[in-house]
């Protein structure tokens, strides 16, 4: 455990160690605000809520989570360092936990950032501040699969740009086997078992209850267990790359 | 005694390429072993499987009597890894970066201050504790690897080419400190240079094509070499000739080699016995000392060789490849 918060620390610390980590906050600070106030209609709705702040916010992090998790092991592998990092006496699990929940504070932090808007709601009227919690909860739930996925794809390549792309891809198509768009659309051509199954993995759906302040326990167990499975996955990618 | 770091039948296959072909060595406290081979020839790989980072495809390791396949994190409490390239975090300063790694490897409090500082002063840190790594010479980035594996004064120390980088007084350094470490430790150092090997190492093992080919000390290898026991002789240019074709004539002398020296105007002729070097070096002198005086040639210098290293490394690594 000690281990572990000693990797976790050194990652974020190494977040910044560079202008990234401010550019990064910046940028992902003015696209929620522009796509909450001019996208969403903010202020025209005339609802004192943060519906539409919630439902951008997955689909910017297809884009801005993959960018924080690029790095995490692709950096390591390209600059040697995962060798010095595997011979220190850190367990596969304390290094692979650390470096997630390392990307995992980082999220957290440019997220908690947007408490502007919780305050504009609050100013301007009498929100449900119980369903904006939520909202939060289900933000950082969503935030923490797109970093499991993310990550253990870093650790598949030593190219940060590669990692990226993959983990774009493949969080997008967990994102949208849910969505009612693209079930019609694929409905002709695959079958309704299938469908029914990618509509179980899917993200979206169970982080929309969750906004709408629906915190049900089996919603909770699967982001628990498919933030496992993919840092499960994330130890057996980097154990296959020392056999190879 | 009990080996401290024994290597059991240790293979590692990338694809169809067969790296490392069943090494198995056995390092016990007190020893340093010089691990030698040309680039390619598998030392890095083998060095890597007994730090427990590469996984070997068949064969194991054990540190301290721990299996690196077994227990891997009891293995790296008793290691210092100084891997190929010294690999650092490049963004960190070189005292952050210590501190890190003695935080990791569980000390804290004054303890860890204590530790940080003895592996600066053994690496003569001092003058870059606050600059990011990645802004130091090449030469301090692989000292501050070298401290890195030192911060926890471990039982066993696995170094993939200390010295590569360093000028020769940080070589000198380096080497003095793995000297003085000796007694306490089991140590394996991989170098390219032969007289590193010849002077810190008690026992050099040649590998080439991921295949030990030798296991001896650095004295006994040299014996090998045709040199050994041969007697080398400066004298004027001039007179080369003459005394090269009064050697060829002396007793016991097998061939001789003229090797011209450059700034001094001299010869350097190289009698080499006739018996290969098993005999007594003193009477093979003897000769040479006769024939010269019978030609009337006196030398400038006159030594007997101990035996060329780089000759029997090039025999070693080459024979195979013929």
């Amino acid at each position: 455990m000690r281990t572990m918060l000693i990797v976790a620390r050194r990652e974020l610390a190494a977040y910044f160690a560079t202008p990234v980590a401010y550019v990064f906050i910046v940028i992902f600070l003015v696209m929620l605000g522009a796509l909450t106030f001019q996208v969403g209609n903010f202020f025209d709705r005339g609802q004192a809520d943060l519906a539409p702040f919630f439902t951008f916010l997955p689909w910017l992090y297809l884009l801005l989570i993959p960018a924080i998790t690029m790095r995490l092991w692709a950096e390591e592998r390209r600059s040697g360092t995962i060798e010095l990092l595997l011979t220190l006496p850190v367990a596969m699990w304390q290094a692979v936990v650390g470096k997630f929940l390392a990307a995992w504070a980082f999220a957290a932090i440019a997220l908690a950032l947007t408490f502007p808007m919780v305050i504009t709601v609050n100013v301007l009227g009498t929100p449900d501040n119980g369903v904006i919690l939520a909202g939060y909860a289900g933000a950082l739930l969503i935030a923490g699969c797109y970093l499991s996925i993310g990550a253990a794809l870093s650790a598949t390549t030593r190219n940060q740009v590669i990692a990226f792309v993959l983990a774009t891809a493949v969080c997008f198509a967990f994102t949208v086997f849910g969505s009612p768009l693209v079930a019609g659309f694929v409905a002709e051509a695959v079958p309704a078992s299938v469908l029914d199954a990618a509509q179980r993995v899917s993200l979206i759906s169970r982080y929309e209850s969750i906004t709408r302040g629906v915190i049900a326990v089996r919603d909770l167990v699967f982001f628990a267990t498919f933030i496992g499975f993919w840092l499960y996955a994330n130890a057996v990618i980097v154990d296959l790359r020392k056999a190879g | 005694m009990a080996a401290m770091i024994e290597a059991e039948g240790l293979e590692k296959r990338f694809g169809p390429v067969l790296a490392v072909d069943d090494v198995s060595l056995a390092v016990a406290r007190g020893e340093v072993l010089g691990f030698l081979g040309p680039n390619g020839a598998g030392k890095s790989t083998t060095m890597k499987m007994i730090a427990g980072y590469l996984t070997p495809t068949r064969g194991t390791a054990r540190l301290c009597g721990h299996d690196v396949l077994e227990d891997p994190v009891a293995v790296k409490r008793c290691l210092g890894y100084l891997p190929e390239g010294a690999p650092t975090y490049p963004d960190m300063t070189v005292t952050a970066f210590l501190d890190w790694v003695a935080a990791i490897r569980g000390f804290a409090g004054a303890e860890r201050r204590a530790r940080v500082e003895r592996a600066i002063r053994l690496t003569a840190l001092h003058d870059v504790l606050f600059y990011p790594i990645e802004a130091l010479s090449k030469g301090y980035k692989r000292r501050v690897g070298l401290a890195q594996a030192l911060l926890h004064d471990p039982e066993v120390l696995i170094l993939d080419e200390p010295t590569d980088g360093l000028d020769p007084n940080q070589k000198h350094e380096v080497r003095r400190l793995i000297t003085a470490m000796a007694p306490e430790k089991a140590i394996i150092i991989s170098t390219h240079i032969l007289e590193e090997v010849e002077a810190i190492c008690t026992r050099a093992v040649v590998i080439a094509r991921g295949r030990v080919v030798a296991d001896a000390t650095p004295m006994a290898l040299a014996a090998r070499s045709r040199w050994h026991n041969a007697v080398t002789v400066v004298v004027p240019a001039e007179r080369g000739e003459a005394a090269a074709a009064a050697l060829r004539k002396a007793d016991r002398v097998g061939a001789v080699e003229v090797a011209a020296r450059g700034a001094d105007g001299a010869v350097a002729l190289s009698a080499l016995p006739r018996d290969g070097g098993a005999g007594d070096g003193a009477l093979l002198e003897g000769a040479v000392r006769e024939a010269l005086a019978a030609a009337g040639i006196a030398p400038s210098e006159m030594f007997i060789e101990r035996g060329r290293l780089d000759e029997v490394f090039r025999d070693l690594t080459m024979r195979e490849a013929a």
